[in-house]
């Protein structure tokens, strides 16, 4: 009834490419794009962008690099939170050492500082797979952090060993440090979620993701067809890198503004993103956004909830919100392991036929 | 009949041109197991090569050697009038050899049309960069490279289920997508490792007729090991016969059947 493909004809392979070859589909996106860039802006208050709208959408770059390597790729990385911290410190150094350069050329270049950190440590996978190469990662997750704890040079020398992120502008308007005002900060994220989302997606569709996807779902047969597993495997870790690395910069920058590298890109934010993924759908844009929103939007729900509806205690809240989250990953793992992309999907295959399914 | 450089004409007329491929006293060892053990056969322009033999005989271990998944131990690989130096399964793919496995060895998780799309990787030059981008030279290529798996697709009869995840098909459809993956990339020589085991009469009559006008169609030059014989006397111009790694006929598939050494393997000999 409103999700339909009949009379939806396409005469071209072009079109039949299209990122959303139903007509409704691709006119729900542009009315997304629409109110998320015309109309949220112009709403949004502190509360609103620093509870979810910006956490949403630095975590959703960060599991769109993660779904690429571990979703596309099927190269499982435990290393996000280091990498994260990579794109973090990178954009620190470039926005002390460069003051008058835009914003948006400081995230981007540490982005392609990730990346770049990314490939080295993604040579292991060339050897390994699974949960060794996890653990591969994950002493890049330990190893990463620790140089940023120890090596001064990193943090500047600062007395206390954290970064704080000067306030800095994108075209006169101020998006980093505490002054900056709330919609410019949403925006400039929002920006960089748009490209990622819309490179991802190209990437995703074809040659380059289809390489991944063979060596995922079997690499001796994507060998014998013609795919040479050292490019393919290392741009993936080049690509996801690059993703998290301007996620951990924007987290740092505009979302925290100071960082403690142990705590906020410590063990925790590598497994928060990878339940992000897993929980939206492996091998899914749309699901790293679902992911995303979901884990960001549920503590604050269950705070909503418990706190001010129920009028528990704090810490109460606070424990059963870890129980919780626990319990979701594992029925999700059991119930639908390809998370709530599929669910989504399968919404959408019952929706064309609805009502008449026979 | 045979000519080493003319080639030859089949019994119905076709004309078989000069060597694609050419293996030169093949060995290959694992550890103390010898595998294949001194063999050379070649592999002409536009023919069908059957290789057959008992359970064991070394047929898939050949195979491998021939699309690089194996080295061989002794002995040299000549292509197209070169000798191939030691190679990845990739780079062999890109030299224009495309092969289908014995255990269906599929995407899983993609769709058929993208499992046929990677079948023609090889061809396919755009960089990560453009990729990103997609609009102009991506799309273009994208484009023009779904036109020739579209018509392999067409050409295989599997166009109703061109979006269907592969994991989602019966067996039978399955063999017969590896084999348009292998087609897409429009091989100068296909190999085909028992194409049609595990398969009912009807879908083994659809199979032999999809191997026969792939091969009158495409001339595609085609390399088989199969266990059917009433298959593979058929559809084959020349078969080799192995047994225990080592060959023990080479010819068409006439002489082949009565050759003495070729009864004894395949039905065992008295020991008196």
């Amino acid at each position: 009834m409103f999700y339909r493909e009949a009379g939806d004809f396409k005469t071209s392979y072009q079109q039949d490419n299209q990122t959303f070859p139903i007509r409704f589909d691709r006119y729900r996106y542009y009315v997304v794009l629409a109110v998320a860039f015309g109309v949220v802006p112009f709403l949004i208050n502190d509360y609103w962008a620093n509870a979810i709208l910006v956490p949403f959408l630095i975590y959703a770059i960060a599991a769109i690099g993660l779904n690429i390597l571990t979703g596309y790729c099927g190269q499982v990385s435990l290393g996000t939170g280091g990498f994260m911290a990579v794109g973090a410190y990178a954009c620190y150094k470039l926005m002390t050492a460069f003051p008058e350069v835009s914003m948006f050329i400081h995230v981007i270049l540490a982005g392609g500082i990730t990346a770049l950190v990314g490939v080295l440590f993604g040579l292991p996978s060339l050897r390994i797979k699974g949960f060794y190469l996890a653990v591969a990662t994950l002493a890049a997750q330990f190893f990463l952090v620790w140089i940023f704890n120890r090596v001064p040079w990193f943090y500047n020398y600062s007395a206390s060993g954290q970064i704080s992120a000067p306030e800095r502008e994108v075209f006169g308007i101020l998006v980093t440090g505490p002054n900056a005002p709330s919609w410019a900060i949403y925006l400039f994220c929002l920006i960089f979620v748009t490209f990622a989302g819309i490179l991802a997606r190209n990437l995703t569709r074809g040659t380059v993701g289809r390489t991944w996807m063979a060596i995922r779902d079997m690499d001796i047969a994507a060998e014998i067809i013609g795919v040479n597993p050292l490019t393919a495997k290392l741009s993936a870790f080049a690509v996801s890198s690059f993703f998290v690395g301007i996620s951990g910069a924007l987290f740092f920058s505009v979302y925290l503004g100071a960082v403690e590298v142990g705590e906020a890109f410590g063990i925790q934010k590598s497994f928060l993103v990878l339940f992000m993924v897993i929980i939206g759908g492996l091998g899914s844009i749309f699901g790293s956004f679902a992911g995303a929103a979901f884990l960001v939007v549920l503590p604050v729900v269950l705070k909503v909830v418990g706190v001010d509806l129920m009028g528990w205690a704090t810490d109460i809240v606070a424990h059963f919100q870890l129980v919780i989250v626990g319990a979701l990953i594992i029925i999700f793992l059991i119930l639908e392991p390809h998370g709530l992309a599929q669910l989504w999907r399968v919404a959408k295959e019952k929706l064309r036929l609805w009502p008449f399914p026979y | 009949m045979l000519d080493q450089a003319e080639g030859y004409t089949t019994a119905d007329g076709r004309k078989i041109g000069g060597v694609v491929m050419e293996m030169k006293n093949i060995t290959l060892r694992f550890g103390g197991v010898v595998a294949i053990k001194d063999i050379s056969f070649d592999i002409r322009e536009g023919e069908i090569r059957a290789i057959i033999g008992p359970n064991g005989a070394g047929k898939s271990s050949m195979l491998n050697v021939i699309s690089g998944f194996y080295t061989p131990s002794e002995g040299e690989v000549w292509f197209h009038g070169a000798k191939r130096p030691q190679m990845r399964p990739f780079e062999v793919a890109r030299q224009g050899i495309a092969r289908t496995f014995q255990n269906i060895a599929l995407f899983e998780g993609m769709s058929v049309l993208d499992n046929v799309m990677t079948g023609r990787l090889t061809h396919m030059k755009t960089g990560v960069f453009s990729q990103a981008l997609w609009k102009g030279r991506a799309e273009k290529e994208e484009t023009e490279n779904r036109e020739v798996a579209e018509k392999v697709i067409d050409f295989l009869e599997i166009q109703h289920i061109r979006k269907t995840p592969v994991s989602r098909l019966p067996y039978g459809l399955k063999k017969r997508v590896e084999l348009a993956r292998a087609l897409a990339a429009q091989p100068r020589l296909l190999l085909l490792d028992e194409p049609m085991a595990g398969m009912n009469v009807e879908e083994k009559e659809d199979m032999s007729r999809f191997i026969l006008d792939v091969n009158d169609e495409f001339g595609t030059t085609i390399a088989l090991i199969e266990h059917d014989m009433g298959v593979v006397m058929d559809l084959s111009d020349r078969v080799v016969v192995m047994d225990y790694g080592k060959k023990i006929g080479d010819g068409p598939p006439d002489e082949v059947r009565n050759n003495q050494d070729v009864i004894d393997a395949y039905l065992g000999v008295a020991h008196d």
